[in-house]
């Protein structure tokens, strides 16, 4: 018990804790739709479009969570309508759009090395970093995402299954890909900072898959990623202080460790059915 | 009468690459008709014209007096609901059957994540109609072919739509399950729902389908299949030779064996050195002559070598 309440006493634990819940139960929800849509390289892609906007911000001394959100916003906007309108499919588009943002980070950082240092903590994650500021916008932007989700759920799950099907059924397409384009910028924007830029394509992606391979249901498969999410998160951070690693890599290493032990469990039961199969047979 | 649909001089297609030239087609209200022609004919890109998630290139697509526009994709939801194609769906994606089917009452559902009362209340008629209410909990890939026909079908009459439009909806389904298909087609029509839908099975459409539309990038002919399939219109739609008997009032359909392939597969300089390469075939289909002999490696026949 010890264990658990002695590092809290550390307000940047406290802080972090929150972060890393959030952070993880957040992405663990998005990942859901990102890995349904074939699209598990946008998460990684993003990120680093964001950090490019990040850069320009502090360039221009914007807000930071404003500069980045319209940018990464901006970004899933383009990728989309690159590879719904042209012949130029999703991972191509999401490698020319994202690169090319954050290639105007790096030249920048290149350009005005005095800001290098503050970014390494972007690329990888850093608790320390979390203020109270910080978690409040994290707050805010987890309670808009998951309420946009809660009312959006059958529209997003029909175009999600088969978006052409769905726009004559009556489901506007182009503004739930809208939404959906703002509310993964959002939730990246949000989790930048506990998970990294590098790392948190694996956040996204991991939980759902994990959660994939346990259940056949919609509905289930969205419960059960962002619990996912939000407990690997809270014990990755236990991970990141006791191991004294980064608080990005301690997370998506937990996460994987859950996918390892749901893999074998669900390989464990297929084997065991064939057995039964064959008793019978 | 005012047709469901109306579609006139439609032209559609690729830049260099027309798939569909001057449609003039018209659907009324009760009406069950299938649009039948070979692969790449336009078929799919025909109903999904229709249905507005294309738009044409020349001509207009009018459901009831009013044109497809963005803004109307509302009124169309309510009158029309689609079957796609099954190779069209991911089966690995998560979803069980009452999932699926709940996704066709999305115009009337609640603004909540779970089914209402009145959703499942449908639902559950819906799937004992279609005799597929023992498998509301199943995932959708750990069905048979015809249960999957049968899960789509009934999103779509979720939907409780005016016009039904059906992407070969008996396709990668025996033969029985998919007269049981058509018959489920049969019964909705005469209890008013017009019926929009394209197949590969011409025996099936003779049999059961009272409008028949032969395509191939254009509209080759329309009309009773007892006056249209005849082996003229047949063969200039499927650019192939097609038998037509009809017997007891029935009509019968047949593609003859290896005639298409023959000439695709030869070069025309070689099957014009073929002293009668068709005839050949001809021959061998007639149950009285022997099949084709190998002599030295090359196949002969009782008459004449053919240097095939």
């Amino acid at each position: 018990m010890n264990i658990l309440l002695e590092p809290l006493q550390f307000e940047f634990f406290r802080n972090g804790v929150i972060a890393a819940v959030l952070a993880g139960g957040l992405c663990g929800l998005i990942g859901v739709y990102i890995v349904l849509r074939s699209m598990s390289y946008i998460g990684h892609g993003l990120a680093h479009a964001i950090f490019g906007g990040a850069v320009v911000s502090y360039v221009l001394q914007w807000n930071f969570y404003l500069g980045a959100g319209l940018w990464g916003f901006i970004s899933a906007l383009l990728i989309n309508q690159t590879a719904r309108r042209t012949k130029i499919n999703a991972d191509a588009a999401i490698g020319i759009v994202t690169t090319a943002s954050f290639a105007i980070g790096v030249a920048l950082i290149s350009r005005y090395r005095s800001f290098t240092r503050s970014f390494d903590a972007a690329l990888f994650g850093n608790i320390l970093g979390v203020t109270a500021n910080d978690i409040w916008v994290m707050l805010g932007v987890s309670v808009a995402i998951a309420i946009t989700i809660f009312f959006l759920y059958k529209q997003l799950l029909f175009t999600t299954f088969d978006a052409e099907v769905a726009q004559v059924y009556g489901v506007s397409t182009p503004w739930i890909e809208t939404i959906f384009a703002l509310l993964l910028a959002a939730a990246l924007i949000a989790s930048l900072q506990i998970l990294g830029v590098t790392l948190i394509a694996a956040a996204l992606v991991i939980p759902a898959i994990t959660a994939r391979l346990l259940t056949d249901s919609f509905h289930r498969i969205i419960l059960m990623s962002t619990a996912f999410g939000a407990l690997t998160g809270l014990l990755g951070l236990y991970i990141s202080f006791y191991a004294d690693v980064a608080s990005g890599a301690s997370i998506v290493l937990t996460q994987s460790a859950f996918f390892v032990i749901a893999l074998t469990i669900t390989a464990t039961q297929k084997q065991f059915a064939r057995r039964m199969i064959h008793t019978h047979v | 009468m005012k047709p469901v649909i109306e579609l006139r001089d439609v032209t559609f297609g690729y830049t260099h690459h027309p798939v569909l030239k001057k449609i003039d087609l018209h659907l009324h209200p009760g009406q069950l008709a299938a649009v039948v022609g070979p692969s790449g004919a336009g078929k799919t890109s025909l109903l999904k014209l229709i249905l507005g998630t294309l738009q044409p290139v020349r001509g207009s697509v009018k459901m009831n007096v009013q044109q497809h526009s963005k803004q109307q994709s509302d009124r169309l939801a309510r009158r029309v609901a689609y079957v796609p194609q099954v190779d069209t769906i991911d089966w690995n994606f998560p979803v069980t059957v009452e999932e699926v089917v709940l996704m066709g009452r999305i115009r009337n559902a609640s603004i909540w994540p779970w089914p209402s009362r009145a959703d499942r209340e449908q639902m559950a008629g819906v799937l004992q109609q279609l005799e597929i209410d023992a498998l509301a909990k199943d995932h959708i890939s750990d069905l048979s072919g015809g249960q999957q026909q049968r899960v789509f079908l009934a999103r779509a009459l979720m939907a409780e739509p005016d016009l039904l439009v059906l992407d070969e909806p008996t396709s990668g389904v025996d033969m029985k399950t998919a007269e049981s298909m058509l018959h489920l087609l049969l019964h909705l029509n005469q209890n008013g729902m017009t019926i929009l839908m394209t197949t590969h099975d011409l025996n099936l459409a003779a049999a059961h389908v009272p409008w028949v539309i032969c395509l191939n990038q254009e509209i080759i002919a329309q009309g009773a299949p007892e006056e249209i399939f005849t082996s003229e219109i047949l063969n200039q739609t499927y650019q192939s030779d097609m038998m037509v008997m009809r017997q007891d009032g029935m009509i019968f359909v047949h593609q003859r064996p290896h005639s298409h392939t023959l000439r695709e597969v030869i070069p025309d300089p070689v099957l014009g050195h073929l002293p009668d390469a068709h005839s050949v075939i001809e021959k061998v289909m007639q149950p009285n002559v022997k099949p084709l002999k190998k002599k030295n490696g090359r196949p002969i026949t009782d008459e004449s070598p053919a240097r095939i």
